[in-house]
């Protein structure tokens, strides 16, 4: 099967308004008629659900948890991109592109991402205009700051909590319309597959997580927008129930599943502390705006951060990356890190940590609020206590948060951090109108693969999923549904929905019936090690070799030896966790299989055997400029390439030094 | 920080489904790390049920960092637990020392009815953000974000209340579950910025009549909730609810 990305033809920044002013229009006495089902309430699935809404289809929307509003995208911390130039700091749309591809070490799709880069300031608007209470200046305006990988400040915050105030926005506007009756709300319900009519999606079968009961859901389109699979780690900064069944399902389907291998590892999360460790929490990485990284000069060093003198302190971001400093990619930051620690010079019980520091951001705030409030001759400790106000205001929360999980004040003591999974760039292959490789099946947000390459910069999935939601789907997916506005609503009763209801039902009793010894966790646990250890940071072949033995190994012990309690006609979240970790125990395969595969180095793929003479990453643009797409054969995978060819930027290495 | 480990006898509140007698249990838990997350610890507890035959403890949790407000216990008669400005999630077992008994509830509301054990269902709060708690502003409909200059303060204000994480500590807290903090905290979002001037008076109207015939009680001024609030939602909330509750009412 060809892989036809649809991209228009024409020049770059012509393409996306060419495409809305010829694609195919659904008038809105058709649009009463047809029905659209939208999986997951996080920014992609929120926003596409109240605007396909708003536009006048009839739309049911899922999510597993109690309330939409609880979408993971609400963790988000940081911002959200917009290429608006408010900062008067050299920004365009064709920047925003350039650092989106570049960041993504060239291997997105062009088209996509220039896409992305000119809806991003109608995100800014659509949000201000919802309410979405934006950090602001005193004059009134909508205040910025800088994230890794630009140059520019970009990015639009709330505080901490960009994504919970994006999220509560796009949740108001469902909200509005469940309201009017154009959106059914189907919360704690959990789609278990897909359905396919004479190869077409027309629906879903999904478990009321109340009753256990399934359900038959029918459809003239269906739309995934589930997130991505960082679990897949076990140990990841991803929500507890964040999972890859739907995605998973749509894949065993023929959706094609885009750069699975491509994960990536957050620099700034807070490190594990014990065995007992159920998830890690990030501390946003515009914490790099201020907070210094460093470690000891000298290993194991076991003096206290604060006994270490300034001479003796290795900032090795700054030393070797001096253009962005701590301001590099995510990918750099976290190998650099890495590096570190496995040379011996990591601090804290684990020594797998280095510190973040806010000691001389404190000093400089604290100066220029001396300054601002006319206090030239203001002392130390005065300066301090003003500049510690001052971070306050911008990170207060985040700090809480650190303290409330080590009990350490990053006030006084630099804090401690360490890589842990965060965002997966990999996700089901979709077109330029985000249609998977299944007619009437698409994939928004982080559940696509497109927009990010091999890794995303910071601030970009939000803007990414919220692109997807409010301003590419409303027309790419008229296009489809114009051909459509002649087929009746989906009669559920049909063959097909009655044989995926069944199949669904089988699974969940042979899961049941296997009551073997082990708990979910035992396994999901277990995989996580082997993905951490092998499929990480860093990867190499015979790794990744052993790991897809392992994978099958311990996928086999699971079906034999897994043990749920309690029963299917029930709120059982154990059952429904079993579930989602046999997924993730085919996916983590697949993973392995396309990092081996891929002999290169590339943004969060970083293999051993191809690095430069410094550790950098090494690409092969010859040989691997494409997109991996998997198709699922039932017992194995096969591989297909989506060749990226870039018609305006010129991929070079590399460069944050 | 010194780090220990302990062991702990924990009664949580049993109850099937909706329609089951609900009932303390009562389980000694072993070898604890004060390092733990509160709810790591409920883990550990519910591996055990797990191996040991019997049913694990049903709870809401997701994010696990604060910020979903899925989490929802009952902690010693405090929402949330012993600290302050915490949510379940974010507590962690340093709060407890050896030979500790925690007793453990759902969220106690006639609007919350138990699913199962300490799941609660809270769709209600669904249901009054439906009733208006928005701006109607279709996608494509909005002009350029700075051309709506809003002062600093209303802005900052605006934001403490949309902090709002929708757990429904307040009313648990609430003698009278009174879901008042709750929908004060949007309509004060709103009430604070430009932009939601146009449906002032209809959103506070409809929200407060929403929140009324979920069965939600009355406020009595108490300050429990605001004391429970993990997101340190302010009270005066409350009062920007009740003049525009009355401006609305009078217009």
């Amino acid at each position: 099967m060809a892989l036809e990305s649809k991209v228009p033809v024409g020049n770059m920044d012509e393409k996306w308004s060419k495409y809305k002013s010829t694609c195919k229009l659904v008038n809105p006495a058709n649009k009463r008629n047809i029905d659209i089902i939208v999986v997951g309430t996080g920014l992609a699935g929120a926003s596409a659900a109240a605007t396909l809404a708003e536009l006048g289809y009839n739309v049911k929307a899922f999510c597993f948890q109690d309330s939409a509003r609880r979408a993971h995208s609400i963790a988000a911390q940081g911002g959200v991109n917009a290429a608006k130039n408010y900062q008067n700091d050299g920004d365009s749309v064709y920047r925003l592109f350039y650092d989106t591809i570049k960041g993504g070490d060239y291997r997105a799709r062009e088209g996509n991402v220039h896409r992305l880069a000119e809806v991003s300031g109608n995100i800014i608007d659509q949000c201000v205009a919802q309410g979405v209470p934006f950090a602001r200046e005193y004059g009134g305006m909508l205040s910025n700051r800088s994230f890794g990988g630009t140059q520019v400040q970009r990015t639009f915050y709330a505080a901490g909590q960009t994504g919970q105030q994006l999220l509560l926005g796009a949740y108001s506007a469902l909200n509005r319309q469940i309201g009017l009756g154009k959106v059914k709300m189907y919360a704690r319900h959990e789609m278990l597959d897909v359905v396919k009519v004479d190869g077409v999606a027309r629906g879903i079968i999904a478990k009321n997580l109340i009753t256990g009961k399934l359900e038959r859901h029918g459809a003239h389109a269906v739309l995934l927008c589930t997130g991505g699979y960082g679990n897949v780690f076990f140990l990841s900064t991803n929500a507890m129930g964040s999972n890859v069944t739907a995605a998973w399902k749509a894949h065993k389907q023929g959706a094609f599943f885009g750069n699975p291998c491509f994960t990536q590892i957050h620099p700034t999360c807070i490190p594990v502390s014990g065995d007992h460790q159920s998830k890690l929490t990030l501390m946003s990485e515009s914490l790099r705006n201020d907070g210094r990284i460093w470690v000891p000069k000298k290993q194991n060093d076991t003096r206290k951060a604060v006994d270490i003198p300034e001479e003796e302190r290795d900032y090795y971001l700054e030393r070797r990356y001096p253009a962005f400093g701590n301001l590099v990619p995510r990918d750099v930051a976290s190998r650099a890190a890495k590096e570190r620690c496995d040379a011996g010079y990591g601090v804290g019980t684990s020594k797998m940590a280095v510190y973040l520091d806010f000691a001389s951001a404190i000093e400089r705030y604290g100066n220029k609020e001396a300054t601002k409030r006319g206090m030239p001759n203001a002392d130390k400790a005065t300066i301090i206590a003003m500049g510690k106000e001052v971070v306050k205001e911008q990170y207060g929360n985040l700090f809480e948060m650190y303290e409330k999980i080590t009990g350490e004040n990053p006030y006084e003591m630099p804090m401690r951090i360490y890589p842990a999974v965060h965002y997966t760039m990999g996700g089901l292959w979709v077109n330029y109108e985000l249609q998977t490789t299944v007619k009437g099946l698409y994939a928004l947000g982080e559940a696509n693969f497109s927009d990010h390459g091999a890794n995303r910069l910071g601030a970009s999935a939000l803007m990414q999923g919220l692109a997807d939601g409010y301003f590419v789907i409303p027309y790419t997916i008229g296009n489809y549904l114009a051909d459509e506005i002649r087929t009746p609503k989906i009669d559920i009763n049909q063959e097909a929905f009655v044989q995926a209801e069944k199949a669904t039902q089988d699974r969940m009793e042979k899961l049941m019936n296997i009551k073997g010894q082990h708990t979910v966790d035992y396994f999901h646990k277990k995989l996580g090690l082997i993905m951490w250890e092998k499929c990480g940071m860093a990867r190499n072949a015979a790794g990744l070799t052993e790991a897809v033995a392992e994978i099958q190994a311990l996928r086999a012990e699971f079906w034999k030896d897994v043990k749920i309690p309690g029963s299917i006609n029930e709120f059982n979240p154990e059952l429904d966790k079993a579930g989602r970790v046999a997924d993730f125990l085919e996916l983590g395969e697949l993973m392995c299989k396309d990092a081996l595969q891929r002999e290169e180095s590339c943004g969060g793929h970083f293999r051993e055997e191809y690095q430069e003479a410094d550790g950098e990453a090494k690409r092969d643009d010859t040989n691997f400029m494409y997109v991996s797409a998997w198709e699922n054969t039932g017992t194995d995978w096969t591989l297909h390439k989506e060749s990226l060819d870039y018609e305006v930027i010129h991929p070079s290495q590399r460069n944050y030094k | 920080m010194q780090h220990y480990t302990m062991n702990l006898t924990v009664k949580v509140w049993r109850q099937a489904n909706t329609n089951a007698q609900g009932k303390f249990e009562t389980y000694p838990v072993k070898d604890i790390s004060s390092e733990m997350s509160f709810l790591e610890m409920i883990d550990v507890l519910n591996d055990q049920l797990i191996i040991e035959g019997k049913d694990p403890i049903a709870f809401d949790h997701d994010c696990r960092e604060g910020i979903c407000g899925m989490c929802s216990m009952y902690i010693d008669g405090r929402a949330h637990g012993p600290w302050t400005q915490n949510t379940t999630c974010q507590l962690h077992m340093r709060a407890y020392k050896d030979g500790d008994t925690i007793t453990i509830e759902p969220w106690r509301a006639t609007a919350f009815p138990v699913i199962k054990d300490l799941v609660v269902d809270r769709t209600a709060f669904d249901r009054i953000q439906q009733a208006g708690g928005y701006i109607t502003v279709n996608t494509g409909n909005a002009v350029d974000g700075n051309s709506i200059p809003i002062e600093k303060a209303n802005a900052d204000a605006s934001f403490a209340a949309a902090m709002c994480i929708g757990c429904g500590a307040c009313v648990a807290a609430c003698k009278n579950s009174s879901a008042m903090l709750f929908t004060s905290a949007k309509v004060s979002q709103y009430a604070l910025l430009p932009q939601g001037e146009i449906e002032r008076s209809t959103r506070v109207l409809n929200m407060v009549a929403q929140m009324d015939k979920e069965g939600f009680g009355s406020c009595t001024n108490t300050g429990a909730c605001e004391a429970e609030c993990p997101k340190g939602i302010s009270i005066s909330n409350i009062a920007r609810l009740n003049r525009e509750y009355i401006n609305a009412s009078l217009s």
